[in-house]
């Protein structure tokens, strides 16, 4: 006869068993949908390109190497491809630039919102998340409306007459940071609100009756507390704009092209698809760099303390 | 410069304080005025809602009043940021930071008043001895008993030095022994720093055993100002008596008033000697109290006379709830002797002597 201790075991082992079994199917699927088309993508950026775009079934590293490479069409010699770098430089630039501006204007909007009586806090909310109702692409042309030659401001400029000629806003780095700015903004803001509002404002009490004013409370007591929601918001914003398509396609027009117009351009006009599945790969290692850097930071800065 | 003793360290003059506006308008503090002496023990006694902390909000300068004058050794801070008062507080919720260990939490002050880093060293060491945490310096707040982040927020708040220190409630999250151990722990701070403290309870017990002196508040207004003693003796209200330990009121007829005295002629027709509040202002019929251990139970006649309704032993005394003929209620506490009972049943007819000093006419 089986002790109860085996019993219990036994009763255990079954238990655990079932759920694996019960999770099977969903796991299954997510691991397939997760993992097939990266190794998809992984596989063909190791093919050589088809003539009319797709692949030949050909083992090749030129797709690899035409991410920052490009061989000379004369004498085969091998150089630097300074059209992709430019292009990977103005993804990181501009998506930094993009994180820190966001931060910049989220987080006193943040501030502002999470000080709200709580009534008045919901509405707040419900405002900042309304432009995710319309579709991106209507709110990135409406932003065209705002800052093309014609459009919105520079007609205001002019009619005032504080210029004369219109502003070349349009077709700018400037005007895809201008885009990624307003797009990107909510996602900033709530995760930074997220923890604002559950920071206890007694400690803000307590930083002002010792003494500190009110910068050092900012600095030393509000910052720390709501980092997480910092980071958060960071990676929120940073990730979605390193990859960024829509906003540089309409707003940066042909020229300025950032990561996600690269990687479009090999899969349709470029008819290379091996150097486009590269492309995204690195994208993704990129923003696996990014996240590890974040991760770090946030907890190498816990450590100090303990 | 030495400090004369019995100078005021904080004079609130005329204070009012106003939440919202228009009809939802309501006074937390309602014209408010109190003394609070140099190297004093003041606590700020009431129930819930009378404005206690309200008052010591606008000392610490969290809110500022809507009319009167703060004065801190004359100095009127009514207008001054909480950063720039020299008062320090020591919050109900503790409100430690929570990214920061003990000893950062005790040197946050000083850091921030820009001491050099040995001073500050040197002083949270001192802290940390005083309240008794050296082994948890380098602990996290959350790492910490509730008792231990009680000291660390009396040593975070005593380490500037204030001239003034505020306690809000500080030991009502604490389980009763804990509690009894801080009252003593608080003295002794006291005693051994010479700071003023202004500390806020609605526990009229601890606002007995600690203070030197007390101010009663209700409905936003401090009805009176005195020593544990003044307070239990001689309230001046029906509320203080009421609101501080065990009371038996009685009508009676006063008259004779003179030198603080008067003679009280009770319903049952006897005449006893009682104190008169201050600011009594003669009538017909004033409430007298007396308090139950004041009063002694006799098989013969007495001051009053009544029927024994209820004995309620609690060890160390026992209350005898005794219905006057006068159809009022009265408790007389008697103390337990080892042998026997009380002495008395239920049902019994009894006879109540009120002793010369006993009795106190209230003003209202």
């Amino acid at each position: 006869m089986a002790s109860a201790e085996e019993v219990a075991k036994e009763a255990e082992r079954r238990d655990i068993r079932d759920r694996w079994l019960l999770s099977a199917p969903a796991l299954i699927i997510i691991f397939l949908a997760a993992t097939g088309p990266l190794l998809i993508v992984v596989i063909y950026s190791f093919l050589t390109p088809g003539p009319y775009g797709g692949v030949v079934w050909k083992f090749s590293t030129d797709g690899w190497l035409s991410v920052l490479m490009q061989r000379d069409i004369f004498d085969d010699t091998l150089a630097f491809a300074d059209a992709h770098l430019s292009i990977f430089w103005r993804s990181i630039s501009l998506s930094f630039y993009t994180t820190v501006l966001t931060l910049f204007f989220g987080f006193p909007t943040a501030y502002f919102i999470a000080t709200r009586p709580p009534k008045t806090r919901e509405v707040w909310v419900f405002l900042v998340t309304i432009p995710f109702w319309t579709n991106l692409l209507i709110r990135t042309f409406a932003m065209q409306q705002v800052i093309r030659n014609e459009g919105l401001v520079n007609t205001a400029l002019m009619a005032l007459g504080i210029i004369k000629q219109p502003l070349q806003i349009m077709n700018t780095d400037a005007a895809i940071l201008l885009g990624m700015i307003y797009i990107y903004l909510p996602l900033m803001v709530l995760p930074i609100y997220a923890s604002m509002e559950k920071l206890d404002f007694r400690l803000v009490e307590a930083g002002y009756d010792l003494y500190a004013g009110r910068w050092q409370v900012l600095r030393r007591i509000i910052f720390p507390l709501i980092k997480p929601g910092v980071i958060a918001g960071s990676i929120l914003v940073f990730i979605p704009s390193l990859g960024a398509y829509v906003i540089p396609r309409v707003l940066g027009g042909g020229k300025n092209m950032m990561l996600g117009n690269l990687i479009e351009l090999q899969f349709g006009a470029g008819r290379n698809w091996p150097l486009g599945a590269a492309i995204s790969i690195t994208l993704m290692v990129l923003v696996m760099i990014a996240l590890l850097f974040y991760v770090r930071n946030a907890s190498g800065s816990e450590g100090a303390h303990g | 410069m030495p400090e004369q003793p019995g100078r005021s360290a904080i004079d609130v003059r005329g204070v009012r304080k106003v939440f919202g506006t228009g009809e939802s308008q309501v006074a937390a503090l309602d014209t408010v005025s109190v003394s609070i002496r140099e190297n004093e023990f003041f606590t700020l006694l009431g129930p819930s809602g009378c404005g206690k902390t309200t008052l010591l909000r606008l000392i610490a300068g969290f809110d500022f009043p809507s009319a009167g004058e703060i004065l801190l050794h004359g100095q009127d801070i009514a207008s001054l940021p909480p950063f720039k008062r020299p008062v320090n507080t020591v919050f109900q919720s503790y409100a430690l930071f929570p990214h920061m260990t003990v000893a950062e939490n005790i040197g946050f002050g000083l850091e921030m008043l820009g001491k050099p880093k040995a001073e500050i060293k040197a002083r949270v060491a001192e802290m940390l001895k005083l309240v008794k945490m050296e082994a948890l310096s380098g602990r996290r707040t959350s790492q910490i008993s509730g008792g231990q982040q009680q000291r660390v927020a009396l040593a975070r708040a005593l380490a500037p030095q204030p001239k003034v220190l505020l306690l809000d409630e500080p030991l009502s999250a604490l389980d009763y022994k804990l509690r009894k151990e801080m009252q003593i722990e608080l003295k002794r701070l006291q005693h051994e720093t010479g700071i003023t403290f202004i500390f806020v309870t609605h526990d009229q017990e601890e606002a007995l055993t600690m203070s030197d002196r007390i101010a009663v508040m209700s409905s936003g207004k401090i009805l009176q100002v005195g020593t544990p003693w003044d307070i239990y003796d001689k309230p001046a209200e029906r509320f203080v008596a009421d609101f501080i330990g065990e009371s038996n009121f009685l009508t009676a007829a006063i008259a004779d008033i003179g030198n603080g005295k008067a003679r009280a002629t009770l319903k049952s027709g006897a005449t006893i000697e009682a104190t008169v509040a201050e600011g009594f202002q003669p009538k017909d019929n004033a409430t007298v109290v007396v308090r139950p251990e004041h009063a002694k139970l006799t098989s013969g006649k007495g001051d009053l006379s009544g029927t024994v309704e209820n004995i309620v032993y609690f060890g160390t005394d026992t209350h005898i709830h005794v219905r006057l003929d006068s159809s009022e209620a009265f408790t007389v506490r008697q103390q337990n002797t080892r042998s026997a009972g009380c002495g008395f049943e239920r049902g019994d007819k009894v006879g109540i002597s009120i002793g010369n000093d006993a009795a106190q006419v209230l003003r209202d």
